[in-house]
């Protein structure tokens, strides 16, 4: 390689790092750089009022799991903050397998619509992806609350006398999460079936295939990244969940989110909250490490 | 009876569960809408059309400065992310590979990975340190804030713009003794008009419903609509929420019918 092409490669790196400068700084100071002093907290003690202090200790961390005796000073699993990380992980894995569940015939629709048609039914799963998820809540809310529409029908219709306890139960927070999660499901899903050859099926039941062998044999081995890919996308901003978990599970059944907030509000432990927080953030980049292996697997078989 | 012809891609029961799906899923938004118009006090009871809830909101100070204040952030928040957007999409497309390009994106990317309570926390802890210092209290963090999170959605469309785009025309221009700067400025920048929009309208809906960092950031007396409406909530729930949650609503679906509008004249 000549020196002039060199000089000109340089230059070029050094252009691309000035123009992205900008958006890095903000990235950094109001994103990426605080992650850091998190880190920091969870190594440290509870302040006396907020706030933490020194010494350095890993107590934070091991409070995650367990408690210490007040008075021998033993070690016991903490129960209550097994039972929220049990909820958390419960009702994410549950959103999952409900929004699979009902994505994939819509998604499995919407691909096989005729392609004019096609685009607008798209729209039509986008339109709520991209609303608001808190007014998707309150609307969710409205529905199922005990004065709410379907109580309110049922009771007109003589067909319960008092109304059926959903609100702020951890049923009312999973019809929550797999209403607001589900074009994350669907969005996916539609790109792998969209990308299926369909004559691969008039192949199968030339060979006799039954229509559920052909479901099981042909069809969802070739849209697995689609599965893989909504599946983490669903399942990874459910374990996360704030808003959702805060509006209709009221006080009591708090997710990891919910949970985190508490301990720097009420709860005065800011490092068990930032432990909290980088123990929920390594999880989801292990399943986000998991989704792009296989978005790359995919884009090498097709 | 006859007979429906056999259709390889037909599968049993698939399109019953397709328009239940699309059934609940817009029935919740609409009846939140028509519960929006109602005139009676309850939420649940119908009591004729009226106009009556959103003159209660509009007619509450609370309400009226959460909305500007929504609106201050999200324009600003747009205007800086796609800025920084635009120039990091011009400096990342385009080029040879080079070293730090994966950095780059990463970090780009980076608060669409990480959990939205996660950031809210670390902005939480790094601001009050500010706070402290320097005894600034003003909207500048929630802008920040919001700035560096709608980034990511400002670059992508920018960037997808730019990839799709003719080099021989800046080259062309270049040949007839344009300076870079007139090259930019004539020939990149109104082709790439459209991106910069479509991603500047993002920023601006991802902006105006954020719910989650606001709540953290936010000093007291600083609620956006998204938290005015999460605090009434938890008192109870008012029809005039509703209203409010309509407007927000008729808002998000004007810019996305624009944004999609925008981004399909591309081919």
């Amino acid at each position: 390689m000549s020196a002039n092409e060199d000089r000109q490669r340089a230059a070029s790196t050094r252009t691309a790092w000035l123009l992205s400068a900008p958006a890095l700084v903000v990235l950094i100071l109001a994103a990426s750089g605080p992650l850091l002093i998190v880190l920091v907290y969870s190594f440290l003690s509870p302040g006396d009022y907020t706030g933490v202090q020194r010494p350095f200790t890993l107590e934070a961390w091991q409070s995650i799991l367990f408690t210490r005796d007040i008075f021998d000073g033993t070690l016991q699993l903490a129960d209550a903050h097994l039972s929220i990380f049990w909820r958390s992980v419960k009702l994410s894995l549950l959103t999952t397998a409900i929004t699979f569940a009902v994505g994939f015939p819509t998604a499995w629709f919407i691909a096989t619509r005729p392609a004019k048609s096609r685009a607008l039914w798209l729209f039509l799963i986008t339109i709520p992806f991209w609303t608001n998820l808190l007014i998707r809540t309150v609307a969710i809310n409205e529905v199922i609350r005990n004065e709410g529409v379907i109580n309110t029908l049922l009771i007109r219709a003589g067909l319960i006398d008092q109304p059926l306890r959903i609100i702020y139960t951890d049923t009312a927070v999973l019809i929550g999460m797999a209403y607001v999660y589900l074009p994350l499901m669907v969005l996916p899903l539609f790109a792998a079936i969209d990308r299926f050859d369909m004559k691969l099926l008039e192949a199968g039941y030339d060979l006799y295939a039954s229509r559920l062998q052909v479901l099981r044999r042909v069809i969802l081995p070739l849209v697995k990244p689609g599965i893989v890919a909504g599946s983490i996308l669903v399942f990874i901003p459910s374990l996360g969940a704030y808003v959702t978990p805060r509006v209709l599970g009221g006080g009591k059944n708090m997710m990891i989110g919910n949970f985190i907030e508490l301990q720097f509000g009420q709860g005065r432990n800011w490092p068990l909250g930032a432990a909290l927080s980088m123990t929920l953030l390594v999880i989801v980049t292990v399943a986000l490490l998991v989704y792009v292996r296989a978005a790359n697997r995919d884009r090498s078989h097709g | 009876m006859a007979e429906r012809a056999f259709s390889a891609t037909r599968l049993p029961g698939f399109a019953t569960v397709a328009i239940v799906v699309f059934l609940a899923l817009y029935a919740p938004i609409i009846t939140l809408v028509v519960f929006s118009f109602n005139d009676a006090n309850s939420v649940a009871v119908w009591g004729g059309l009226s106009w009556r809830w959103y003159q209660v909101a509009w007619e509450n100070t609370l309400v009226k400065e959460a909305a500007v204040r929504s609106l201050i952030i999200a324009t600003s928040a747009a205007l800086i992310a796609t800025t920084v957007a635009t120039m990091a999409a011009l400096g990342t497309t385009r080029r040879a590979a080079f070293r730090g390009q994966t950095a780059i994106y990463v970090i780009i990317n980076q608060p669409l990975m990480v959990p939205e309570i996660v950031t809210a926390v670390a902005l939480l802890i790094f601001f009050a340190w500010i706070k402290v210092a320097t005894g600034y209290q003003g909207l500048g963090y929630l802008i920040a804030a919001h700035s560096a999170f709608c980034i990511p959605f400002a670059y992508l469309p920018i960037r997808a713009r730019l990839e799709g785009m003719d080099l021989s025309l800046e080259t062309a221009a270049a040949d007839l003794y344009a300076t870079p700067w007139q090259a930019f400025r004539r020939v990149t920048l109104p082709l790439l008009a459209p991106g910069i929009i479509a991603g500047a309208m993002l920023a601006f809906v991802i902006s105006l419903d954020d719910v989650v960092i606001t709540e953290f950031v936010k000093s007291g007396g600083q609620d956006t609509l998204p938290t005015y409406m999460l605090g009434q909530i938890r008192r109870a729930v008012t029809p005039d929420v509703n209203a409010i949650s309509t407007a927000l609503l008729a808002l998000t679906v004007i810019l996305l019918t624009a944004f999609f509008l925008l981004t399909r004249k591309r081919d």
